[in-house]
């Protein structure tokens, strides 16, 4: 039996958790502290944990949060946002996070991902690709909360980040992102077949369907999921579920 | 309750230690983590961590006087001896990540993970949970014996002909040996730290030792 991470992604405006719509319209959910508490309790495989509104402001991480989450995390941890300096890797790191997530410093200062891949290890450092698909049917990567588009081809970035010594590469599909419509196999896949590290699908998880699909026809390494985990019904009501052991190997493991 | 002892993680800048100290305090047990030999010397139990490169890693412990300190309280005191990840491989003979002798306590070498292209996509480094299996009983796998999981992050894995000192087995691509066991001296691959209930048990074992 074959198993591949399942991780819930969470979003924190101003350390409020909040969940986006194509990286858009925002939906208080909570607490941050409080959900990761309850995550934990539900044995998730590694959480994921973004500040979208610290690069924005031109903050730096809210190492407060950071530490009070990694406090309550018994698994993996990643952190992203606002992440410009190597000081600031080391200190959330040393914190007690496992993982950093960096998106927009791959535009701004991609020499930060390879020192601190030669610092930390290639396995602390996830390299977030956030897409987009043109009216043309092109696809793009974009930094700073999907604001600014790369130049670069999408495939040709991804080699890239992994050149640059990011060890994991978060493909994040922003079209699908809070629309339930299952992930973006396609893109995932043409990613995930070059390069040689893991990929993470993200975007638009649904069911637990979507997820052996995105492994075993986009040869995903792992699924992210944010709605999917906080949300419930169709109007969106806040409960924070996630699958249990059984679920999980059933409908997952036992179909790879 | 926290037993009357003293357990130290040894701090030879090689990564995160707090997640350690966590993870112990949730059993209510207090650590200290610390670089000074004058504390290693004192200890009454050791957990050597660490997450990187091989040669790094033992480089670190030589240079910092602290590899004949260890060998003194583990291998002549016989005083229980945790290493996780990359401290647990130090304790093998040799790495192929490396050219540098590990401490050399276990028959066991650290190899690369090799897979037949043709055969597996499979990635490495092999990251994310793994079900392990029980070689032989010991003190720090009680109550592991159903469905136990964990999380692994690594590229190189134990092997070793001395059947006696394979203490878990798991299977990624292939089964390799993902924990050794002799006497007082366990080496575990995975991240009890960060394997929740599972991890949380192999703490408390170690503590309850």
């Amino acid at each position: 039996m074959k198993r591949i991470r399942v991780i819930p992604v969470l979003l924190v405006n101003n350390r409020k958790l909040v969940k986006t719509i194509k990286f858009g319209a925002e939906t208080y959910v909570g607490d941050p502290v409080n959900a990761i508490k309850i995550f934990n309790d539900k044995e998730v495989d590694e959480l994921i944990l973004l500040d979208i509104s610290a690069t924005k402001n031109k903050q730096e991480p809210n190492f407060e949060l950071i530490e009070q989450a990694a406090g309550e995390c018994f698994m993996p941890l990643g952190y992203g946002g606002g992440i410009t300096h190597i000081d600031q890797i080391k200190r959330i790191l040393y914190s007690g996070v496992e993982k950093v997530v960096i998106n927009s410093s791959i535009a701004t200062n991609p020499a930060l991902i390879t020192e601190a891949s030669k610092a930390f290890g290639a396995q602390a450092i996830v390299a977030s690709i956030d897409l987009k698909k043109s009216l043309f049917g092109g696809y793009a990567a974009y930094t700073h909360s999907g604001t600014k588009k790369v130049k670069m081809g999408l495939v040709e970035y991804a080699k890239y980040v992994e050149e640059l010594g990011a060890g994991e590469i978060m493909v994040y599909s922003i079209d699908r992102d809070g629309t339930y419509k299952g992930f973006d196999v396609e893109i995932t896949g043409k990613i995930a077949e070059q390069v040689s590290i893991p990929v993470i699908a993200s975007g638009g998880a649904r069911n637990i369907d979507d997820f052996s699909d995105v492994v075993i026809n986009g040869h995903a390494s792992a699924v992210a999921a944010g709605s999917m985990f906080v949300f419930t019904g169709k109007h969106r009501a806040v409960l924070i579920s996630y699958p249990n052991q059984k679920e999980l190997k059933k409908n997952l493991y036992e179909k790879l | 309750m926290s037993k009357d002892q003293k357990i130290v993680i040894i701090d030879y800048k090689v990564g995160n230690l707090s997640s350690i100290a966590n993870m112990l305090k949730k059993v209510g047990q207090r650590s200290l983590i610390s670089d000074k030999p004058e504390d290693i010397e004192t200890a009454d139990k050791l957990i050597l961590p660490g997450v990187g490169a091989f040669d790094y890693g033992i480089t670190q412990l030589n240079n910092s006087g602290l590899s004949s300190v260890l060998n003194k309280k583990a291998c002549e005191e016989k005083i229980p001896f945790l290493g996780i990840c990359l401290g647990a491989q130090l304790l093998t003979q040799s790495s192929e990540e490396g050219v540098l002798p590990g401490l050399g306590w276990f028959q066991a070498k650290t190899v690369k993970f090799k897979f037949d292209p043709t055969e597996t996509k499979l990635k490495i480094p092999h990251m994310g949970w793994t079900d392990v299996t029980i070689e032989h009983p010991s003190p720090l796998t009680i109550g592991l014996e159903e469905e136990a999981r964990f999380y692994f992050v690594h590229s190189f894995h134990f092997t070793t002909e001395h059947k006696e000192e394979i203490l878990l087995k798991s299977v990624y691509g292939y089964e390799f040996v993902s924990a050794l066991h002799r006497d007082n001296i366990f080496a575990v691959q995975f991240h009890p730290e960060k394997s929740h209930k599972f991890g949380l048990q192999v703490m408390k074992n170690f503590v309850d030792i």
